[in-house]
């Protein structure tokens, strides 16, 4: 019997979740979320345009319209996870310091939630008028 | 970092980065696409700006209304929407290379330069559109 080439068990290697765990999770995520996000940003600029120079008051109504404020949500939804997962690519990519590196990945996720919460607020707020 | 630190001690050769390389098309927009990408990130306070500012009153939206149709705010939406419409051109060219198709030199060639062409193109029509529905600058 020859001794074993390497440490790691054949389930680990099976799973082949690597080194951070979770696979391709990051990838496919990113790839669902840019597929939902053309459909998406489409919406997203019509409604910006068809609300630029009115009145404050057919703004806030038509934001707060079920179809519009429906599909804001899912475009800050889907843009909030796809920013999250790009921006903390480019982090690995560039901040190599343990601390530095730790400290970003922590400030991109909390940036992401703060800006998805933002805006969802807002949109809810508008939809239920209160 | 600590491997690159290593070996930059022992004086062994790194792996060269971009600026050893020609700059080529595919690369440029490569490099566009995260540029893009992060300014998009950023360009999420505008977003929530406005949200924000419609979902707390008139005076609040006022004050976005001054910024976006100041000068400054007019070239932040514009790059916002060039920015915008880069990103999803060149994240519907991964879409296609994640099915194994396009890699062949020319097909990559064109697929780059659409990226390139087809976000300047479609910014300039919607911004015409804009300014054409909206009585133009005010």
């Amino acid at each position: 019997m020859t001794a074993p080439r390497h440490i790691v068990t054949p389930m680990r290697r099976v799973r082949g979740l690597g080194a951070a765990r979770s696979g391709t999770r990051d990838f496919w995520h990113q790839r669902v979320t840019a597929v939902a996000l053309v459909p998406l940003s489409i919406a997203m600029i019509v409604i910006a345009m068809s609300l630029m120079g009115r009145s404050y008051a057919a703004v806030a109504q038509i934001l707060g319209s079920p179809l519009v404020a429906i599909l804001v949500l899912l475009f800050v939804a889907a843009s909030a996870y796809h920013m999250w997962i790009g921006m903390q690519e480019i982090i690995l990519d560039y901040v190599h310091e343990d601390k530095l590196k730790l400290l970003s990945l922590m400030a991109n996720a909390f940036f992401c939630a703060v800006a998805a919460l933002a805006c969802a607020f807002a949109v809810l707020k508008l939809s239920f008028g209160v | 970092m600590a491997e690159i630190e290593a070996h930059a001690r022992a004086g062994r050769p790194l792996s060269p980065h971009l600026q050893i390389y020609r700059v080529t098309m595919t690369m440029a927009m490569s490099i566009a696409h995260r540029i893009t990408g992060a300014a998009l990130y950023f360009g999420m306070i505008l977003l929530a700006w406005w949200l924000i500012a419609a979902a707390s009153g008139p005076n609040a939206y006022a004050k976005f209304e001054w910024f976006i149709s100041s000068l400054i705010g007019r070239v932040v939406l514009l790059g916002y929407t060039w920015a915008l419409l880069h990103h999803m051109l060149g994240g519907i060219r991964h879409l296609i290379w994640d099915t194994l198709h396009g890699f062949e030199p020319a097909e990559r060639e064109m697929l780059a330069a659409a990226t390139l062409i087809g976000s300047i193109a479609l910014t300039i029509v919607l911004w015409a559109i804009g300014y054409l529905t909206m009585g133009g600058a005010r």
